[in-house]
């Protein structure tokens, strides 16, 4: 025997193995890998992938898993979770084993598909235009009108459009005859697309081989389909449109995928809050003031767009948007209303819809519904609930499978059937098929749900070669949805021909040149920069000062130095100071405080509760970044992600005292990180500035309060020395302090350096040259001709600078001999804090002004007199 | 021939800076009456209007102010002619309830099935607890629908107090239930809630009454006020309108403003501002024969 024929019985013998393994667990009569017939058989397009499987032993199966969750967790693909605490995010589980589907099983997949999306459309322009569907019999009216997602004051909307259902995307799921069966339509707003192009480029590197050896199809035809689309349907006749995706903000449970296909298509991504209507238009409220928009990719739920015509306690919303809709200034996809097309009450009425309008049979399969609006159909669902799922046609409450009721619940649900009928279907539950999935090294069958996306274009509908594969946690279970932990699958479409090779290269590059000009930054976002460059700089220089004071504490329980103990003192007041966690060490009541500062101490780092603690600026810092979710690198967010990651840990935990250098160190390494990435990868652009001058602003008010602290008290000259030592530690400034004045050390030296030094990258001095030099690149409402307006913010700025210019050092330090003050440092000091303060307001004022809410006005009410 | 003037009057603590407005002041036309001309002013003029029909055939006008102002007045005169519904012959009419039930939820005229739509309920008609026992008592077996809904809205007349200080906009219907307490637009809609715990089809109208003075007196300048009541639907007759308030079959007095299915789809006028602090609101309608 050779030994490439020895290699090729050995790899037969372990794929053998492999599916006799896998073969025994199978609990379904449908299996994606194994044929229903002969449970050994496996289907052909499996074999390659299997083989390659069979070939790896456990631990390196399992260290594929690892890999994959790895990846996944480094892009930062998280799921938020209700009922759990804030910002709870879960990482997306991607089970390293894809699913695959032959292409004589997609293409029949594909045409049904595809014929139901048209039909769909069809239905949604019918209900929203003549409602001829309902005048000729065709569907009852209840179905329509008793659906909360039928929005009566959209009906004449969208007659213009061919294809007003943009996105489509259909749940699937094996149904008796093997076939892939429709359960559920999702028109709304279907979420899952960015998740499963998520899943594909960590799968391309986690089974690398694999999928070259398998010639799969590209999911990037789907994305470029969407991107020219929707860039055509806009009806101003500007060739770039504005094109924003709308999202419901960082809490909502799909936020990741929001923000991730905002910046892979290159749209702004926006909250309700950031645009606005005008003149029946639709504006974004961006930093260079109003642009129109164009095009609305939405996220949030037809019925919470528009506080002003639809619900009135929307906070997600536009007031005002329905109305630029039905001016046909702006396109939302998909369209407000659609949400009814969701409605399963719609699956018995489709076939023959489709007989009457397309003079078609259906062609993909979906599983038998009965209305319980008509009393047969009712019939059969109350005598057979306990083998049907229930569902409301509007989701108005979560679907049941009537089996897993009590008797008692199963009466209930009868009884509510019976007072509102048309409000319910009942479905057959689909038998589902299971799946090979790696489970500790071993494959084994799952029962697994399909995703598949559409989207329209000028020729009908195109689908996603692939899409969202979702799988249960165990064998025996039924429920699978992310909310409850399911693990998804990256989608392999097979094909015999080598697919087209299309790169999005050149898209890409068309689409960020055309962006160049147009990518404009969100009142909202800038702020939520502006901020964190605040919240980084205040946690960074208070982590700084905790660990001198730490430093400072340890000598004096080591030495017992009364000169120490001053200067502990000193530090421990400094602290309460920055953080403005009064009264702490501040007046305390009892002098017991300086002696074990410790309980305050933690206090101050870790109670959350506290405002000003470095956990409460810590978790500023995350969601303020959090909220813009978008615009940081996969790096930068990687760093973000840890902090997050640390916040969870000390909120599982409170931590000790001795615990605290560590995580000191630990947070000082990430906000050092955080600002060593924004400063290199994040371009210079408003952004930036933004957030740099949050960053300056903090840090020079830092400087102003250390200073005041541990500058402005004239004492020996020894206890001086050892403050201005404190002060410089905490500003990393010893060594440039030593270095320069070496023996000369003195009140005047650390101001000279610390306060009036526009060389060095801590003093006050060089933080107002940056502030002056980032206003000058932000937008400017007043177009100057010699550029010499000066907004007040400037003024402001250029007066800081011109005091410190003009300030002499040694009248600085002089002390005032009554109250052994430099009362002229601490003056300086007050009229630039305050001055800072002002400077804060204006750029408020100037760049995030217009972020607030509407309300609504109280409905003219009838009080009439009675006759 | 009528003339009437509805103005609406917000003040405002502070300024306001932008407001965005929806109004459905504009009477409709149809059988039984026609707006001939409207004229409708705002102060401060609106940067935008526009006017639309809606789904329920009611006139909207929609506009945003866009200028810093303290105050927000809107009036609007409308030139209406009504015909009125012939009371003699509705009474003649003896259909049973139930027949009109039957046909409503089985013909297959598309004139009807567009009719289910008010059999449903509806955001502020919600179903609740003894409505439909509060309706048989007036629906009794084998009765002509319009008898019985005479009936319905003559004993919502006694059975009710009418008190404009127990309710506002948002009071739910089991609370009118319970204390028996409310204005026009409670009373209409409960009607509304017991013609459709009965599988009818029932639509709210908001419009205006002329009131008349006491015998002698000079009316007074905007003494009237917006009115609401219900219609009830027949397939042979149509939409009848029935006034709870003042429990009688509307004549040539009553003039329509608005319909749908229930107050929230007739909303006069409502509207998003931006600044103003707390505002007050002050209505005068004035209801002239011309």
């Amino acid at each position: 025997m050779t030994q490439n024929a020895q290699s090729l019985e050995d790899t037969h013998a372990k794929l053998e193995d492999l599916i006799h393994l896998y073969g025994k667990s199978r609990r379904i009569a449908h299996d994606e890998m194994l044929s229903s017939g002969d449970e050994h058989l496996i289907k052909d397009h499996w074999v390659p992938l299997m083989q390659a499987l069979s070939r790896s032993n456990p631990e390196a199966l399992e260290h594929k898993n690892h890999e994959a969750r790895r990846i996944m967790r480094e892009s930062g693909v998280t799921y938020n979770v209700y009922d759990e605490p804030e910002g709870s995010t879960r990482a997306w589980q991607l089970d390293p084993v894809p699913m695959l589907i032959s292409q004589s099983d997609w293409s029949g997949i594909e045409a049904g598909l595809v014929q139901r999306a048209e039909l769909l459309n069809l239905i949604f322009k019918d209900i929203y235009g003549e409602q001829r569907l309902i005048r000729e019999g065709l569907l009852p009216p209840e179905v329509i009108f008793a659906h909360q997602g039928f929005q009566r004051l959209c009906v004449g909307l969208y007659q213009n459009t061919k294809h007003a259902i943009f996105n489509y995307a259909s749940d699937l799921a094996r149904g008796p005859d093997g076939r892939m069966w429709v359960f559920a339509d999702r028109t709304q707003a279907p979420s899952g697309s960015g998740y499963a192009l998520e899943s594909r480029i960590a799968m391309s590197r986690v089974m690398a081989a694999e999928f070259r050896e398998n010639k799969v199809r590209r999911l990037s035809h789907y994305f470029r389909t969407m991107r020219s689309s929707l860039a055509q349907l806009s009806r101003s006749s500007r060739s770039d449109p504005l094109i924003v995706l709308l999202t419901p903000g960082p809490l909502n449970e799909t936020y990741f995928e929001h923000a991730y296909l905002a910046s892979y298509l290159g749209y702004t991504l926006v909250q309700g809050a950031d645009l606005t209507v005008r003149d029946g238009k639709v504006w974004l409220k961006s930093i260079d003031g109003l642009s129109q928009v164009d095009i609305i990719l939405r996220r949030v739920d037809d019925s919470f767009c528009d506080p002003l015509e639809l619900r009135e306690d929307s906070h997600l919303g536009v007031p005002g948007l329905l109305q630029a809709v039905r001016d046909g200034s702006v396109m939302v996809v998909n369209p407000l209303g659609s949400s009814i097309i969701e409605s399963p009450a719609m699956f018995p009425f489709m076939a023959n819809i489709a007989k009457h309008w397309l003079g078609e049979e259906l062609k993909m399969p979906c599983a038998a519904t009965w209305w319980c609006g008509h009393e047969k159909e009712r019939n059969y669902v109350l005598e057979n609930l306990d083998k049907l799922v229930i569902k409301a046609i509007d989701r108005r409450f979560p679907s049941v499978f009537g089996g897993t009721l009590s008797q008692q619940e199963r009466e209930t649900l009868r009884q509510q059937i019976l007072a509102t009928p048309y409000l319910y279907v009942g479905q057959e539950r689909l038998a589902c098929s299971s799946t090979p999935t790696l489970v500790k090294g071993q494959v084994v069958p799952r029962r697994v749900l399909f995703r598949s996306f559409l989207v329209a274009a000028e020729d009908g509908y195109n689908v996603m070669q692939g899409g969202l594969t979702r799988i249960a946690p165990d064998n025996d279970s039924f429920v699978i949805t992310n909310q409850s932990g399911g693990v998804n699958k990256d989608t392999w479409v097979l094909t015999d021909q080598p697919d087209r090779q299309v790169s999005l290269l050149p898209d890409i590059k068309k689409v960020l040149l055309r962006q160049d000009a147009e990518l404009l930054m969100p009142s909202r976002s800038a702020e939520n920069l502006y901020w964190v460059g605040r919240y980084a700089e205040r946690s960074e220089g208070v982590v700084r000062l905790l660990r001198t004071v730490l430093g400072k504490l340890s000598d004096v329980t080591e030495y017992h130095d009364e000169m120490d103990q001053a200067c502990l003192r000193k530090m421990l007041q400094a602290l309460t100071c920055l953080t403005d966690t009064h009264p702490g060490f501040v007046n305390p009541k009892s002098e017991a405080i300086f002696t074990r500062p410790e309980k305050e101490i933690l206090a101050v780092v870790f109670d959350s509760d506290k405002a000003g603690s470095i956990v409460s600026t810590l978790n500023a810092l995350f969601y303020g970044a959090f909220n813009v979710r978008d615009l940081w690198s996969a790096d930068t967010w990687r760093i973000i992600d840890d902090i997050g990651e640390f916040l969870a840990t000390v909120r599982a935990k409170k931590p000790s005292f001795f615990g605290l250098h560590n995580h000191i160190d630990t947070t000082i390494d990430s906000l050092m990180a955080f600002s060593g990435l924004t400063q290199e990868s994040m371009s210079h652009e408003s952004g930036w500035f933004m957030f740099d001058l949050g960053k300056r602003l903090e840090r020079a008010l830092q400087v102003i309060k250390l200073s005041r602290s541990l500058l402005c008290d004239v004492n020996g000259e020894l206890d001086e020395q050892l403050n201005i030592e404190a002060l410089m530690s905490t500003q990393e400034s010893l060594m440039t302090y030593r270095r320069r004045y070496r023996l000369a050390g003195s009140a005047e030296a650390a101001c000279k350096l610390l306060v009036l030094d526009e060389l060095h990258p801590r003093s006050i001095a060089f933080q107002i040259v940056k502030l002056q030099g980032h206003c000058r690149y932000l937008p400017r409402q007043v177009k100057s001709l010699f550029n010499t307006h000066l907004n007040d913010e400037e003024k402001t700025l250029l007066h800081c600078l011109t005091s410190l210019r003009l300030s002499d050092v040694n009248k600085l330090c002089k002390a005032d001999p009554k109250t052994s003050q430099r009362q002229n440092l601490l003056a300086l000091l007050a009229d630039i804090e305050s001055s800072l303060f002002s400077v804060s307001e204006d750029i408020s004022h100037r760049y995030f002004s217009h972020t607030d809410h509407g309300r609504q006005l109280a409905p003219q009410q009838i009080v009439e007199d009675a006759d | 021939m009528y003339t009437i003037s509805h103005t609406t009057r917000y003040k405002y603590e502070r300024n306001v800076t932008v407001c965005k407005n929806i109004a459905r002041l504009i009477p409709f036309s149809n059988a039984n009456q026609s707006c001939l001309e409207t004229s409708f002013t705002i102060v401060p003029a609106p940067q935008t209007t526009r006017t639309y029909s809606d789904h329920f055939g009611n006139k909207v006008t929609y506009f945003e102010v866009a200028r810093p102002h303290r105050e927000l007045i809107i009036t609007v005169v409308s030139q209406v002619d009504v015909k009125s519904q012939s009371q003699q012959d509705l009474l003649l009419s003896t259909i049973p309830w139930e027949t009109v039930r039957e046909t409503i939820h089985h013909a297959k005229d598309e004139r009807i099935l567009m009719v289910r739509d008010f059999c449903l309920p509806s955001p502020l008609v919600p179903i609740i607890d003894g409505v439909k026992d509060y309706a048989l008592s007036s629906f009794l077996p084998g009765r002509p629908l319009i008898e019985a809904t005479n009936d319905l809205m003559r004993r919502i007349f006694t059975d009710f107090k009418y008190d404009p200080t127990f309710t506002t906009i948002t009071t739910p219907l089991q609370e009118v239930l319970a204390h028996r307490k409310g204005v026009c637009q409670d009373f209409s809609h409960f009607a509304i809630a017991c013609l459709r715990s009965i599988g009818l089809a029932a639509r709210y109208v908001s419009g205006y009454l002329e009131t008349l003075p006491p015998e002698g007196a000079e009316k007074l300048q905007g003494a009237d006020a917006s009115h609401a009541w219900f219609s009830v639907f027949s397939p042979s007759e149509g939409w009848i309108d029935f006034d709870p308030t003042n429990n009688l079959i509307p004549g040539d007095r009553h003039i329509s403003l608005a319909q749908g299915r229930d107050f929230a789809d007739v909303t006069p006028l409502k509207g998003v501002i931006y600044g103003g602090g707390n505002h007050k609101l002050r209505v005068e309608v004035d209801v002239r024969r011309a």
